[in-house]
């Protein structure tokens, strides 16, 4: 099979958030840099990102500190986090928000002129820097226009289905681009993972098409392990009406500057349901929650600013209990606040104004006179490739991994806000020691038989089958997988239902295998589908695998069957690798302890 | 159930039209009709899509004759008893179905001269901005690069002067940069020779098409116009004041 190779010092796989980042860092260390991606630069999922980044600037709060941000990660992480990420994260956010200002991205801005910030669920003070309500936007704009200045080779539209090894250590990749077909492969140094996560996994999302796992996937297959996949974020505001809109995000924002759950006898069901340790800092009434978010400091947070796993359990209790709106959501309505502020209907123009733009134009609501109607949808994967704190180097010598893709800053549930400062803080972090490892390591050889077998099982689906039945195409199959895991691994799980799952995706890893496809290699979307769901499959099949093994509820994990916090629990991780025979093993991984200084941040700031 | 036909565009230059029915519903939109289509009867349609919330900029397309994001466009606010025809854009080489090659896009963008702030105000190395400085431009920031407008514009759809005009979208881009409260670059000489702004003859046809509802023309390519025609004589600008309104701010 003909292909052309490409080489670079380091490669980067994903031009979201974090390979942005990554790259703009390799680049400046003076090594090549190669970006790969999906889709055209600058569509990346990251672009849809909307509430803020959460940085504790103190600029609005000045109680707020890397010591705050870090306990209120850690608690919303319900401890499962790896806390020396943490620790970096809470530390080195806001520096990277400055300097993301220094390359040209503009936030709105404090009555004194420095950079405002929001509420955010989880978040002790507003800690969010944002733009109205398209921060992922302003994000990924600045850094591709800082990125191109750079010399950095952007490859748009490459799908990278398999990483190269040369014994242990990782030297390359096999991809294809979309508009020919044509296979490339990439001779590199170094390569970075950072593919985003797996909301296409599931029936009702908030994410692009492009996150189906691909990095998962890839770092598995080459021998990398997965972490905390059990942990799926199902983000409690997503639309439900129309039904082709159906998991669109509705940003926090919209709870952050006010806006109030209510069930359809209008009562404000969040004020039932505070959990233990979070009842010192809700508000025990409206007024003081409204308060709040108005920024007085001594008011105590609504009850719709508590974490997002628990707010998406109270609106799925509200709508099974027959109190949900007329199509299976409750009311979020940020048009009250009329009764508090004169300029309301501007003020909600201005603060969310993709949000009023959305409904306006999708579901015929103008938001600032209706409420919207809302429900959970699936929306952020907390697990993902298990790699080294400061590094972001995966057990694989060579490859890292950033971003949504990585695993283990969030813990069992991300707060809101912590994934845009995620992908800037360890995209520069992986950028750094990936050049680095590069610099030591140049390229080796790449092994032309694994290309030729990655090449192989690319181009099957347009084998002829003689006789046999083709299946229902990529497409339908795909749509199967998400109906199995929406139902059987969705925001509220059993062994039994898990099980079941497990068993329809051995059924469907069959199907897939014998998936048939129309057409030629170019410009082919069929194809790319069909390609796409070996990685889909294998994540579905960590996240049930790790579910399953995980015998009690904890952060965004809710166990029927096992209602509880298990303190036995409490101190691991669960890890997934590929065994030498092909098997899939989850095993315990024990948290190692805390050090002192930072256990007593947590207890005195948590 | 109501049932509606597409006609989408099939292959590539040489390509047809070619007819699709598709059961339509209450709330759907242009782009969930193309994927039913290409789930069930078109596997290998191409397309280009990836929020499906009118955040992305990549379903750009022209439906029944209009450039429009595929995503945000109502099947409800079209005739239905009439087929929908859906085509690639038509200012961009195309590729295959709906997809056309607008890497020349990403070209201009390179050639623009990026970024280039004032030293920081404040000794943290930070700086200070009011926010009516930061909302003038935010407007220009919302862009979520689709390019509807680039191919809607008859400098570069009729008259291909790709060479010689970087287009409604990139003039949006430099008057981000012109306008930003911490650039430091004067941008007028290469708005003038290199970037084409003279071409541009204010017919308002990319402020029409544009999904962010970005003024481009009144609050972006007018006053860089003006700005051009302080260094040099520009004999557009007397046309320019004879028709314009001052430029509005937003809301
Ligand atoms: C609607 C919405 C709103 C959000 N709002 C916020 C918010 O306000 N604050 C916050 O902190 N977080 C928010 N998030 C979460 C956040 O946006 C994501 O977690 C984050 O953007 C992920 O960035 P990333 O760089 O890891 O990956 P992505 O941005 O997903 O980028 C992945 C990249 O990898 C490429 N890729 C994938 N697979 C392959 C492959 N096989 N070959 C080549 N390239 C590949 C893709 O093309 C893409 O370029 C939001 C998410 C959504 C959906
Ligand atoms: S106003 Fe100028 S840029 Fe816009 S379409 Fe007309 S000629 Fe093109
Ligand atoms: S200015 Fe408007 S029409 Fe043009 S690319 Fe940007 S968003 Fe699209
Ligand atoms: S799919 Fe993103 S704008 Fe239409």
């Amino acid at each position: 099979m003909s292909y052309e190779t490409i080489e670079h010092d380091v490669l980067i796989i994903g031009a979201g958030g974090a390979g942005l980042r990554a790259a703009i860092e390799a680049s400046a260390a003076g090594v090549s840099v190669g970006v790969v991606c999906k889709s055209l630069l600058g569509k990346a999922h990251t672009v849809m990102a909307e509430g803020g980044i959460a940085a504790s600037l103190a600029n609005v709060d000045e109680r707020d500190g890397w010591r705050v941000h870090f306990a209120d990660t850690m608690r919303g992480g319900a401890y499962l986090n790896n806390w020396r990420m943490a620790e970096l994260h809470a530390r080195e956010a806001p520096e990277r928000v400055h300097e993301l200002e220094s390359w040209g991205a503009l936030f709105d801005r404090t009555a004194d002129g420095r950079i405002l910030q929001r509420n955010f669920g989880g978040h002790a003070y507003p800690r969010l820097a944002h733009v109205g309500d398209r921060t992922g936007l302003e994000m990924i704009r600045t850094l591709q226009d800082h990125g191109i200045h750079r010399g950095i080779d952007v490859h748009m539209e490459v799908s990278v289905v398999r990483l190269l090894k040369d014994g242990g250590r990782i030297t390359g990749a096999v991809a294809y681009e979309r508009e020919r077909g044509r296979f490339l492969v990439f001779r590199a140094g170094a390569v970075v993972l950072a593919t985003g996560g797996t909301g296409r996994a599931y029936l009702i999302t908030s994410n692009s098409w492009e996150c189906t796992g691909d990095g998962h996937t890839l770092a598995y297959d080459a021998g990398a392990e997965l972490t905390d996949m059990e942990f799926v974020q199902f983000h409690p505001t997503g639309m439900v009406w129309p039904p082709s809109v159906r998991g669109i995000l509705v940003t926090e924002g919209v709870r952050g500057e006010g806006g109030v759950l209510k069930n359809s006898e209008g009562r404000r069901f969040m004020f039932d349901d505070i959990p233990p340790l979070y009842t010192d800092q809700t508000a025990d009434n409206p007024e003081e929650g409204w308060r709040y978010t108005q920024g007085d400091r001594e008011a105590r947070r609504p009850p719709e600013l508590l974490t997002r796993d628990h707010v998406a359990r109270c609106i799925v209790r509200e709508v099974r209990e027959g109190r949900g709106s007329p199509h299976g959501g409750v009311f979020l309505d940020i048009a009250w606040i009329g009764e508090k502020l004169p300029q309301a209907e501007a003020h909600i123009k201005r603060k969310l104004p993709s949000m009023y733009h959305q409904f306006r134009q999708l579901a015929n609501i103008d938001i600032t006179r209706q409420p919207m109607e809302v429900g959970p949808t699936t929306h952020y994967s907390m697990g993902g490739i298990r790699v080294h704190a400061e590094t972001q180097m995966s057990g694989v010598p060579g490859l890292f991994a950033a971003g949504e893709c990585a695993g283990g800053l969030h813990g069992a549930n991300r707060l809101g806000g912590n994934s845009l400062s995620d992908l800037l803080v360890f995209g520069k972090r992986a950028g750094e020691h990936a050049s680095a490892f590069a610099r030591e390591n140049p390229a080796a050889a790449i092994d032309e038989s694994a290309v030729r077998e990655a090449t192989g099982t690319m181009l099957a689906p347009f084998d002829e089958v003689s006789g046999a039945a083709t299946d229902v195409g990529p497409y339908r199959l795909q749509g199967e997988l998400q109906e199995v895991m929406q139902g059987g691994v969705g925001i509220v799980r059993s062994a039994e239902s898990i099980q079941a799952a497990l068993d329809e995706i051995g059924a469907l890893r069959e199907r897939a295998a014998r998936i048939r496809v129309p057409g030629n290699r170019e410009y082919n979307p069929g194809w790319h589908t069909a390609l796409d769901l070996h990685n889909l499959l294998t994540v579905a099949e960590a996240i049930a695998r790790a579910a399953l093994e995980r015998t009690e509820s904890r952060g965004a994990h809710t166990r029927a069957d096992h209602p509880d916090k298990d303190a036995a629990w409490g101190d691991a991780n669960l890890v997934v690798k590929k065994a030498p025979d092909g098997d899939m093993i989850v095993s315990r991984s024990p948290i190692p302890d805390i050090p002192e200084g930072l256990r007593r941040i947590i207890e005195e700031m948590g | 159930m109501a049932t509606a036909t597409f006609r989408i565009w099939r292959g590539d230059e040489a390509g047809e039209f070619r007819d699709y029915d598709a059961e339509i519903h209450e709330g759907m939109v242009v782009l969930d009709a193309v994927r039913r289509i290409q789930a069930d009867q078109a596997q290998d349609l191409g397309v280009r899509w990836n929020c499906k919330a009118g955040k992305c900029g990549s379903c750009s397309a022209e439906v029944n004759g209009t450039p429009r994001l595929m995503c945000m466009t109502r099947l409800n606010e079209l005739p239905i008893d009439r087929p929908i025809t859906v085509e690639p854009m038509k200012s961009f080489p195309l590729v295959r179905d709906l997809v056309t090659d607008v890497s020349w896009n990403y070209e201009v963008k390179r050639r623009i001269a990026p970024f280039r702030p004032r030293p920081p105000d404040a000794a943290d190395g930070t700086w200070r901005m009011n926010q009516s400085d930061v909302d003038r431009v935010m407007e220009f920031r919302k862009c979520i690069e689709c390019f509807l407008c680039q191919d809607v514009c008859h400098v570069l759809r009729d008259h291909r002067l790709h060479d010689r005009f970087i287009g409604p979208r990139f003039l949006v881009h430099v008057a981000a940069l012109e306008m930003h409260p911490l650039d430091a670059d004067d941008r007028r000489e290469e708005l003038r020779k290199a970037q084409g702004v003279g071409y541009c003859n204010i017919t308002k046809c990319c402020t029409g098409v544009c999904p962010e509802e970005i003024q481009i023309t009144d609050n972006a390519i007018i006053p860089l116009k003006e700005r051009v025609a302080d260094v040099a004589y520009d004999p557009l600008s007397k046309l320019v004041q004879l028709v314009r309104g001052r430029p509005r701010a937003k809301e």
